[in-house]
């Protein structure tokens, strides 16, 4: 499968990565390799084959639905780049 | 006593019983080796005052009558692993500033044991790399050279920093992590020993995820029986870790007699590739006489999806990774892009993975993206994961034949230069004899067992049943004591 630039854009804009518009052709071109590579699974038969949720077969532990933990803000926030009085802050995101 | 830093686990351990050195030694021994191997790039950020008040501290533990084994033992720690107060930056710019608030569990359980920590060691960004080339400090070197050139070569990945270490006696013994051959590869590149135990022996919690379905710690040591040792120390049941195996730890280091007739090894005709090298065909057919002198049976198996194990696991671990990696946003922690006049979140988000991530995270990333997007996700995702089921019955099978272990080789070739030009897939291809391993959440270790023409190390790789690692062990301890590995890189850092 080869990938076009419009789709290597698309996907760099999901992964939020910011890509310039002159490194695209290249990337398409990665893609393409990698996918190329990843073609050769189409050769298996995997009729009625299940996809493997657990490589080993256990069923997710539950617990009782009770707080365990909190009361930590200062170690939550201590490594972000930006805290004030509590929070995370970002740039503005309502207008 | 002298040249203390060059000692296994073991050999400290009874000294330190004995009386003979203490952990004070052993440590000031290993970080004056440090200082003088910043030419290998192993170790990343350095510990030394923590690392003298733990041997202290466990130095009055041995005088106490209470030394479990570790207890004095100085070790380097792998940069994926988060360690409380000391930056854990899993070779990232993203991570960069990063001191965790919490202690991960492996590190955890080796400190209660009375483990002392050097430093933090190099490995490729996010533990994504064969050559230990994508890491944010720069190379981590390989302490072998070949033959008379001096060039310098990659001690393997991504836990290229532990295993530079280990094999140059900066500490006795260091974690890895490999979640597609990123301990044993290495390990057969510098001619040590490293173990990927079973998917859930070791818990995850506090390791910077890749592909959380496929990751594993395990130790890299000089030895096996250092292996048995340590692995041992690191594992265990931890509720904070959801796949992690509510199952006891045996002893590993008493399953050692070295005694494995009966035991039937199989050779999986699959991995004798096309174009394999003649040093890595005769290597592997003198580990199979190895273990047959030794009383082992042999037995031709087939592995039949083996060749669809790399194309599986790149898709289904960029897909993990591409999840895992979203929590790096440049709000909670690490790096965060300057922004420009009128930049919103979008852009936030986007200039600082952009900045924050090498182009191999970025590519993986993004291919997982690709695979999991809407009209792709049943033909890539999807069919890779009926493809992992198919591998791992692959391994289910000949176990069910009465299979004991599997014996392969480890890498498709010695160490290589750093700077080779080698496309993406060309350094994929590196983790073909290791990542069946890790698709099928088995247990797996490399042990060195001889020489290629260059003069460098070469490994062998034993595959062993799920949770049956004592058993592996002492396989791979068999082969050892046949093989009689005692190369050692000539000094020149």
């Amino acid at each position: 499968m080869s990938i076009d630039t419009a789709t290597a854009a698309k996907v760099a804009k999901l992964a939020r990565i910011q890509v310039d518009e002159d490194q695209l052709p290249a990337l398409a071109e990665e893609f393409s390799a990698i996918l190329g590579f990843i073609e050769q699974l189409n050769e298996v038969d995997v009729d009625g084959v299940e996809p493997m949720v657990s490589v080993t077969p256990m069923r997710l532990k539950r617990r009782e639905d009770v707080v365990t933990d909190g009361n930590q803000a200062e170690a939550v926030l201590a490594n972000a780049p930006d805290a004030r009085e509590g929070f995370f802050a970002v740039p503005k995101v309502v207008e | 006593m002298s040249e203390l830093n060059k000692l296994t686990i073991a050999a400290a351990r009874d000294a330190l019983r004995a009386g003979d050195t203490t952990s004070a030694e052993l440590t000031e021994a290993c970080l004056s080796e440090i200082d003088a191997a910043g030419a290998l790039g192993a170790f990343v950020h350095h510990t030394p005052d923590l690392a003298r008040e733990q041997a202290a501290a466990a130095d009055a533990r041995i005088k106490a009558g209470d030394a479990p084994a570790m207890c004095g033992i100085p070790l380097g720690i792998k940069d994926l692993f988060c360690t409380k107060g000391v930056p854990s930056q899993a070779a990232s710019k993203i991570l960069e500033g990063f001191k965790p608030e919490y202690e991960s569990t492996v590190s955890q359980n080796l400190f209660d044991a009375g483990a002392v920590m050097l430093g933090k060691l190099n490995m490729d960004e996010f533990a994504m790399g064969s050559s230990n080339e994508t890491s944010v400090y720069g190379n981590a070197v390989n302490p072998w050279k070949a033959g008379n050139s001096d060039a310098d070569l990659t001690p393997g990945g991504s836990s290229g920093g532990s295993a530079a270490a280990v094999a140059a006696d900066l500490c006795l013994a260091a974690t890895g992590t490999d979640t597609g051959g990123s301990i044993r590869q290495p390990a057969a590149f510098t001619g040590i020993v490293g173990i990927k135990p079973t998917y859930g022996r070791c818990s995850r919690w506090g390791i910077v995820a890749f592909a959380s379905s496929l990751d594993q710690a395990g130790p890299m040591t000089k030895d096996v029986r250092d292996a048995a040792i340590m692995l041992e120390t690191m594992c265990g049941h931890d509720p904070k870790d959801s796949t992690s195996a509510e199952l006891a730890v045996p002893n590993f280091e008493a399953a050692l007699t070295g005694d494995i007739k009966g035991k039937t090894i199989g050779i999986p005709k699959e991995y004798r590739m096309e174009g394999m090298p003649d040093a890595i065909e005769k290597l592997w057919s003198e580990g199979t006489e190895m273990l047959r002198d030794a009383g082992a049976v042999i037995k031709d198996i087939s592995l039949p999806h083996t060749q669809y194990a790399l194309p599986a696991y790149y898709v289904i671990a960029p897909a993990e990774a591409s999840s895992n990696l979203a929590r790096y946003d440049g709000v909670r922690f690490g790096h965060r892009a300057k922004l420009g006049q009128g930049d919103g979140i979008t852009e936030m988000y986007e200039k600082t993975r952009a900045e924050g991530f090498g182009p191999e995270v970025q590519r993986r990333v993004m291919v997982g993206t690709y695979v999991l997007s809407a009209g792709f996700y049943d033909a890539y995702y999807n069919r890779a994961r009926r493809v992992r089921t198919l591998i791992k019955k692959d391994f289910e099978d000949v176990f069910a034949d009465g299979i004991d272990a599997i014996l392969t080789p480890a890498t498709p070739s010695s160490a290589f230069e750093l700077g080779a030009d080698f496309s993406p897939i060309e350094m994929y291809l590196n983790d073909v004899f290791t990542v069946t391993v890790n698709l099928a959440g088995l247990p797996g270790i490399s042990v060195p067992t001889g020489i290629d023409s260059k003069g460098l190390p070469l490994g062998l790789q034993l595959i062993g049943r799920p949770w049956e690692e004592g058993d592996l062990l002492n396989t791979a301890y068999a082969l050892e004591q046949a093989a009689g590995f005692a190369g050692k890189p000539t000094r020149w850092w």
